[in-house]
């Protein structure tokens, strides 16, 4: 875009003020290249470039992301840009308008932070630790697993079914967190299993 | 999708119906776009709406919601009176020649079979005449061969038929039908592309099917620039389906036994797939070994040949799955306690609204794993009219835990097109939030610890999960995509020399070729193996070499099965191996083996003559009738949606999809055309991804605000104008929002009736940085497709009236 806009403002000064001259003669293509060399080192000195995936839909367009800080460093990485990725075959460095603008949901307002409970009746979130909601999610699984697990139908045969509880699987997840919580949510007997790919 | 995105410059016809490539599918209908400017292909649109793909396309037809079935069938019915079938394809290739059971019959809208008080067919004639020898009968002549009853079930379907539907003026539906009738030569391809404008309806999985049997006698299937291409949603929807996350599903598309299956031996006995013909392969001859793999990577060495490899462990089915609808009818019922929402903000994409959240109500633990504040999680929070609720009444406790988004997390998403692609971490997650896979092992840590401590109902799933990850409380992505792929559980030896060992302990497996039955292999995933072996992450691959420029990128990530890029790609060349197209070829027999441009998908050695190239089938060949497969029919036939504004033509007693599940309650909140006279339609815009964008500032600005489109016409009959406000209802639920008046929608004559169209995007709700909002699902009804319950989203009736708007 930058680039765009600099090539056509220069090429309005050109026609105004040489008139008469080839673009040729002006070497129109070495003061792109230079302009262009100008922007790429800073990127590159000052920020870690790593590939990802655009999180929308199934197109899958390769995205580069830019950040402060190198994560494969042990270093804090704040991500400050996110661009298409010119090498990707399907979208060769293009994005839509939901893929430009990817660095906005990296950082909404709107992401959840930490680890709240909402008790009964309540009309408010409380800030809890890690260990308070995964203990208390596990103990409130076990009572319901427990009281409810069906190991054996009317007919006797072992079944070995959870009904009460069900858990609905995240289809922008990776497939190996995917695999992940295939094994956990399957281990307890669970059978309300879904994702979005139903809906 | 059986072909990828880079393939559809292939392409010499593009068929969008059922889908918006150019608005929900932004950088992959640019190959639509490449294929138009390089080869000179052309584009079909055919929607209610004259959307953005309809812009540019060259032709444009109308239709009416929920008639896609009827306009299909009625392109077959001219494709077969104007004899423009790819018949060499059609007779070698498909079951057209087969003969069907005697007593088969479509009489008024229904197939042999049906009991209207379970609204279920008898499927016992649905299938082929077997001869002695336990091979299909095969005689394209006999009146009853499928080509024969495929004809007749069809020939009602005439263009006069469509128009009375659909409301597509003949002229239109002409075109259309001459343009796709074209492509029957083998040196011309057409592909389509479709997405939730074809599976949001009770007959979804019909819609779909009815243009798999188009492309079938058209001979567009394993052909570059064909195929069935499903734009599928989600970053990772693919995945979480190939991986089986849902009720009745193993990875692989294996199935989970349901209870009459109470043993390993009984649950094998349906799953033999014993060839219908001579010599195919049937390749789920090698189910056992993809599920005992499975079980052994899940149980590892709790899964032995004497406990049937922890046969027990899984658990048995009752019905045929406990899909999203069915689970929270049970909660609305009070029969479900506690509920995950991963990334799933099930208050605004499931059906009915009102009682969505009488539902969660009822629930005593939601647990939330998601990086946004979603709506699901705040489903008990008053926000005045968008969510008016009386917080204390509600009795949920509510656990929100906060996760990682794609730019702080490792690890593959499959794309549409089955390419496995691996991405990297850049940022560091925010605040305190984790990454999903370490939310689900402290869970299940903590789970198994209580288990041990406490002991309780039947443990032993928990306690024997195999969870050898070198930190068990955060597995790496590496460790568990290695488990997807698989791996051998003992030293595997050479079957002639027991001394040699061919794979050794631990070792990654090649691919699903080498797995086995008898538990010396592991697998998460069959499908997916061959993904992350010996050579390597093959998921993480980049090279951008495509021999030929063909559009397969054979070496960039990598896509399965065994990194095909074309499904059925046999089916590229003809009985005798030789390609239909040389223009365009993709695999040729050289006399000995087959070879090409993509790995075979057949095997290499399977002489063209004799083994059939849908491998996956007994039969060996593709199904242009499905036997007992699908609920609702062998053939695909015309039904209204349960909300229709005008009654089926063909079969007027039948409301909706005869077979499709109603629960008690429902059928009631489903109203009729006298009290809500207008087709209501949902759809996305471009803009937005659901409701995640509505979260993040630049789409929020670009799109702040809830609104429905209507035609010009309604407008001025209903004194609606464009900016003012509207209230638009259905028998379920109200809602307020902007009119925003278009030409893009006009009305159509169906069967002599004017039907107008409201359109209603989807992407608002009471978070983010948008104005609060509703969706379309306040008004949807609470029924879904009769195969796979995908909730009829597409097709639904309303009233609309214009109203004072809120001050400002």
């Amino acid at each position: 875009m930058n680039m765009e806009l600099s090539r056509r403002q220069f090429m309005k000064g050109a026609s105004a003020g040489i008139a008469g001259t080839t673009l040729g003669a002006l070497g129109f293509g070495d003061i792109e290249a230079a302009y262009a060399s100008s922007i790429r080192p800073w990127k590159l000195a000052n920020l870690t470039e790593t590939r990802n995936t655009c999180t929308y839909c199934s197109v899958a367009c390769g995205i580069i992301m830019y950040s402060k800080g190198d994560l494969k460093k042990g270093e804090k990485a704040d991500i400050v840009h996110i661009e298409g990725d010119p090498d990707h075959p399907t979208n060769r460095g293009t994005l839509c308008p939901k893929g430009a603008a990817l660095l906005d949901i990296v950082h909404a307002k709107t992401r959840t932070l930490y680890p709240q409970i909402r008790k009964p009746g309540s009309d408010k979130f409380e800030r809890v630790s890690w260990d308070v909601a995964l203990d208390r999610v596990a103990r409130l699984m076990k009572d319901d697993r427990d009281k409810n697990f069906i190991a054996k139908n009317g007919d006797g045969v072992t079944v070995n079914r959870w009904l009460t509880t069900g858990f609905l699987a995240a289809s922008a997840t990776t497939n190996e967190t995917a695999w992940a919580t295939y094994k956990v949510v399957r281990s307890t007997g669970i059978l309300a299993f879904d994702n979005q790919a139903r809906v | 999708m059986t072909n990828s995105w880079t393939d559809i410059k292939n392409t010499d016809l593009v068929v969008i119906m059922g889908g918006n490539a150019a608005e929900a599918h932004p950088c992959g209908f640019k190959w639509v776009t490449e294929a138009k400017a390089n080869r000179g292909a052309k584009l079909i649109v055919v929607d209610p709406r004259f959307t953005r793909s309809a812009a540019v396309a060259d032709y444009y037809a109308p239709i009416r919601q929920g008639t896609d079935i009827a306009f299909l069938l009625g392109v077959m019915n001219y494709c077969i009176a104007n004899n423009k079938v790819q018949w060499e394809y059609v007779k070698a290739f498909t079951n057209a020649p087969y003969i069907i059971k005697e007593g088969f019959g479509y009489q008024d809208g229904l197939f042999t079979g049906y009991d209207e008080a379970k609204r279920d067919y008898n499927k016992s004639t649905w299938d082929y005449e077997l001869g002695a020898d336990g091979y299909v009968k095969s005689d394209i002549d006999h009146p009853r061969s499928v080509w024969n009853l495929m004809k007749k079930h069809v020939s009602v379907y005439t263009p006069e038929m469509v128009e009375r539907i659909c409301g597509t003026p003949k002229d239109k539906f002409l075109k259309v039908a001459e343009m796709i009738s074209e492509c029957s030569s083998p040196t011309k391809t057409m592909t389509s592309m479709y997405a939730l404008g074809w599976t949001q309806h009770s007959k979804g999985s019909q819609n779909i099917r009815c243009m798999a049997m188009l492309q079938l006698i058209l001979g567009n299937i394993g052909v570059r620039g064909g195929g069935m291409n499903a734009l599928r949603g989600h970053s990772n929807i693919q995945g979480l389906t190939d991986l089986g996350l849902m009720s009745n599903l193993l990875p692989g598309y294996l199935t989970i036994p349901n209870e009459k299956e109470a043993t390993l031996d009984v649950y094998m006995s349906t799953r033999g797939f014993k060839p219908l013909r001579p010599n195919q392969m049937s390749y789920w001859q090698n189910y056992k070994k993809f599920f005992v793999s499975f079980q052994k990577a899940m149980w590892g060495s709790a899964a032995t040949p004497e406990n049937n490899f922890a046969y027990d462990y899984l658990p048995k089915l009752d019905v045929p799955s406990y899909d999203v609808l069915r689970v929270f009818e049970l909660m609305h019922q009070g029969k479900v306690n506690g509920y995950f929402c991963q990334g799933f903000n099930p208050l605004l994409s499931a059906p009915n609204r009102k009682k969505l959240t009488a539902a969660l109500s009822k629930l005593k633990y939601l647990v939330v794993m998601d990086p946004l504040q979603t709506e699901t999680a705040r489903f008990w929070q008053n926000h005045g009219e968008y969510n008016e609720v009386n917080s204390g009444s509600i009795q949920t406790e509510v656990i929100e835990l906060p996760t990682t988004c794609f730019a702080e997390d490792e690890g593959s998403l499959t794309n549409s097109g089955r390419w496995l692609q691996w991405h990297w971490a850049g940022g560091t997650p925010p605040g305190e939030a984790k990454h999903d896979s370490w939310i689900m092992s402290q869970i299940h840590l903590r789970l198994k610890a209580l288990y041990q401590k406490e002991g309780g109902a039947f443990s032993d799933p928990i306690l024997k999960l195999d969870w050898r990850y070198k930190d068990p409380g955060s597995p790496t992505s590496e460790e568990l995509a290695k488990e997807v792929n698989g791996y051998a559980t003992e030293d595997i030896t050479d079957p002639n020399d027991a001394t040699k060992v061919v794979l050794a302990k631990g070792k990654q497996v090649v691919s699903f070729a080498v797995l086995r039955d008898d538990g010396k292999t592991a697998c998460g995933c069959w499908i997916y193996s061959g993904s992350f072996n010996e050579a390597g992450n093959n998921m993480a691959r980049r090279s951008t070499n495509d021999p030929d420029s063909t559009g397969a990128y054979p070496t960039w990530a990598w896509s399965w099965p065994v990194n095909r890029r074309i499904l059925y790609n046999r089916a590229s060349a003809d009985i005798n191996g030789k390609p239909w197209d040389d223009s365009r070829k993709l695999l040729w027999w050289d006399g000995s083996k087959w070879t090409g441009y993509d790995v075979p998908d057949i095997l290499p050695t399977a002489k063209p003559d004799v083994v059939g190239p849908f491998i996956m089938n007994p039969e060996g060949t593709a199904r242009l009738f499905t036997r007992g497969l699908m609920r609702d029919g062998p053939f695909p036939a015309h039904y209204e949606p349960f909300e229709a504004p005008v009654v089926n033509v063909l079969a007027p007693k039948i409301r909706g999809n005869p077979v499709a599940r109603v629960f008690k309650g429902d059928m009631e909140q489903f109203g009729d055309a006298k009290e809500f006279p207008y087709a209501a339609t949902s759809y996305r815009l471009t803009e937005h991804f659901h409701f995640w964008t509505k979260h993040a500032h630049n789409p929020a600005v670009m799109q702040p605000e809830f609104f429905v489109e209507i035609g010009e016409e309604l407008a001025k009959q209903k004194g609606i104008t464009g900016g003012g406000w509207v209230r638009v209802w259905s028998k379920r639920g109200s809602v307020k929002a902007k009119a925003v008046v278009t030409k893009r929608i006009k009305p159509l004559q169906c069967d002599g009736k004017t039907v107008h169209i409201v359109g209603i995007p989807l992407h608002w709700g009471f978070m983010g940085e948008t104005k609060k909002g509703f969706g379309p699902n306040s008004l949807t009804p609470y029924v879904g497709d009769a195969n796979i319950e995908t909730p009829e989203y597409k097709a639904f009736l309303v009233d609309i009236e214009s109203i004072t708007g809120p001050t400002a």
